[in-house]
């Protein structure tokens, strides 16, 4: 009776996991049918105004890219506070609340940065998108760059202390550098994550069918024309938005899996 | 620039703390338009964009015209206790066009249809993929050998990667007809928007319960092992036990992730302010009618979309504190 319960236990453990996998290789085996299906190589080369996704592409790396920008060095010079600097009640209360921003609906930073940039702008706009993305990253960075540097050993920093070097140079030459490749990976996975939003950028960048570097206009982004063109009726639109989505996906999960690659090697 | 450095370091930190109170402060005055006219009623109320006709004789709205001088400053107490008719009353001398002689036409809005539906695609995906999670959990922690365990460990990982607006394509366009053949009713509900949203928080939940589940320090699982418990028993009676706490705040936390999102729902839940009657119905949550209106919308609608913004950010940091402060701080 008690190895029936174990081995039944076990099956369904087992076929849990099965099940997840399932999920994972019904999504990506439909991505690639439909994506391929509409893919073709003109779609790098024309704006989506000529039914190609150029624009789109280099617009959403250009907010993902500022909002990076922006991000990491605020990320982790506040991890590095929490880290090197911060002691007892603030430095908690900071981490704290920087892992409830982590985890905050996505859709109500995009309303807050509707309200507080692009109401006082007069409209949309790509800084607006990127400030959204920037305010999704910084958490994550933060926790990131906080982790990381914890595993610095302690007698790294008194080695740089007795050399004489000041602080901030002992952080930026030896804690930094320590802890360079976990800060990296943690940045990519930040990356990968904040280019396939969508709900932060609906209000704030919007989306635009033309190729543009305007940051103070409608600025192009890949997910958000992605939502347009699958709510679209015409079956063209919605094969456009299936190979969007299937380089959306490529994307992100290179960069991901770039990203393990590198702590990987370094194990 | 030692100084110089630190204060940056300093300020970057506070800047955390900047954007959540501002957040939460800027959510708040967006709302307030919303939240003076319709008070605690808005989260009862099942009414969206609701045009209402008030007929009132000249003489009654010259009577309320006087009386409400001195009331207007109580007006936002009295909310809570007044019934409906004075609640479209009140919005009359806010908002009101004057169509014909003796007739008001003013909008309503009410947020109860979006907070069900909110709740209730929680529900469903949490129902879906709790008993899911846990065993790909336990797969990964306890019964994998090593190098498989790695190898779903990444695969599961990958699956959470995955953008939401993808999960919401497929979910449309693959995975709900085939339940709607299953059990009936609309390819878009509560139900396939539910299902959808636990196939995305899943590789979440999974992930985090297994680092929760591999804390049990190895000498009670061998002690137990050594007494001759069957893999099933030594789970049941030491792991889960030992890291319940941290489980459950796994579990919370990945329904703070469901609570706020929005594209994977989005594209399937039918975004209409209607009430389900079944769990196969259309309806709306809080992030879709944020996601679908806010471009159309402007005055006391805006306002409106900006009171259910706040009900969802003061809702999931209630939920994510509670899950950090009290489970998972109490795991570690």
């Amino acid at each position: 009776m008690r190895l029936l319960a174990n081995k039944i236990f076990l099956a369904l453990s087992v076929l849990s996991a099965m099940i997840g996998l399932a999920f994972l290789a019904w999504i990506l085996i439909t991505l690639f049918i439909k994506g391929l299906g509409s893919f073709h190589f003109n779609l790098f080369l024309n704006d989506l105004i000529n039914g190609g996704l150029r624009n789109l592409i280099i617009g959403q790396f250009i907010l993902a890219g500022l909002a990076a920008a922006i991000g990491i060095p605020l990320g982790m010079a506040a991890g590095i506070y929490l880290q090197e600097y911060g002691r007892g009640k603030y430095a908690s209360l900071i981490r704290d609340l920087s892992d409830i921003m982590m985890s905050a609906p996505s859709i109500v930073i995009g309303a807050f940065v509707y309200a507080v940039v692009v109401v006082p702008t007069g409209g949309t706009s790509g800084f607006a998108g990127a400030i959204a993305l920037a305010i999704m990253m910084i958490p994550v960075v933060i926790n990131t760059t906080d982790n990381m540097l914890s595993l610095v050993p302690r007698e790294l920093r008194e080695a740089g202390i007795a050399l004489g070097a000041s602080k901030y140079r002992v952080i930026l030459d030896i804690v930094i550098k320590a802890a360079k490749v976990g800060i990296m990976t943690g940045i990519l996975l930040a990356f990968a994550r904040i280019i396939g939003e969508t709900a932060p950028l609906l209000f704030t960048s919007e989306t635009s069918n033309y190729f543009s570097l305007d940051l103070t206009e409608s600025f192009p982004s890949l997910t958000v024309s992605i939502y347009d063109l699958a709510n679209e009726p015409e079956e063209s639109s919605r094969d456009l938005a299936w190979a969007a989505s299937f380089i959306l996906t490529v994307l992100v999960l290179i960069i991901n899996l770039t990203g393990r690659f590198i702590t990987r090697n370094k194990d | 620039m030692e100084k110089i450095f630190q204060k940056l370091s300093i300020s970057s930190a506070t800047l955390v703390f900047v954007i959540l109170i501002g957040i939460f402060i800027t959510l708040f005055i967006a709302a307030k338009p919303a939240i003076d006219e319709f008070g605690f009623d808005f989260i009862v109320n099942p009414d969206w964009n609701k045009e209402v006709v008030v007929e009132i004789t000249d003489t009654q709205i010259a009577v309320e015209d006087l009386s409400d001088q001195g009331n207007e400053i109580i007006d936002e107490d009295d909310m809570e206790i007044t019934d409906e008719d004075d609640i479209i009353e009140d919005e009359d001398e806010v908002m009101f066009d004057e169509d014909e002689e003796g007739t008001l036409t003013t909008t309503i809005y009410g947020g109860l249809v979006p907070i069900v539906g909110t709740l209730l695609t929680t529900l469903i995906a949490l129902a879906f993929a709790l008993p899911i999670a846990m065993g790909i959990a336990v797969f990964l922690a306890e019964i994998a050998p090593k190098n498989i365990s790695h190898i779903v460990g990444i695969a599961i990982e990958l699956l959470a990667a995955i953008p939401s607006i993808i999960f919401g394509m497929w979910g449309l366009y693959y995975f709900a007809p085939i339940v709607a053949d299953l059990v009936g009713g609309y390819q878009v509900s509560l139900l396939t928007a539910g299902l959808v949203l636990g196939v995305m928080i899943l590789p979440f939940m999974a992930a985090i319960t297994r680092d929760s589940m591999n804390t049990t320090p190895g000498v009670l699982k061998e002690s137990a092992y050594a007494l001759g418990a069957t893999k099933f028993e030594v789970i049941k009676d030491i792991i889960f036990p030992y890291s319940r706490t941290g489980i459950i705040g796994s579990i919370i936390l990945a329904l703070g992730r469901a609570l706020g999102e929005t594209m994977a729902v989005a594209f399937l839940i039918g975004s209409i302010f209607v009430l389900p009657s079944a769990i196969n119905d259309p309806t709306i949550s809080i992030p879709v009618a944020m996601a679908n209106n806010f471009g159309e919308a402007s005055g006391l609608g805006e306002s409106a979309l900006f009171y259910l913004a706040l009900i969802l950010f003061v809702i999931s940091f209630a939920v994510i504190s509670i899950a950090k402060f009290y489970f998972l701080k109490k795991a570690h």
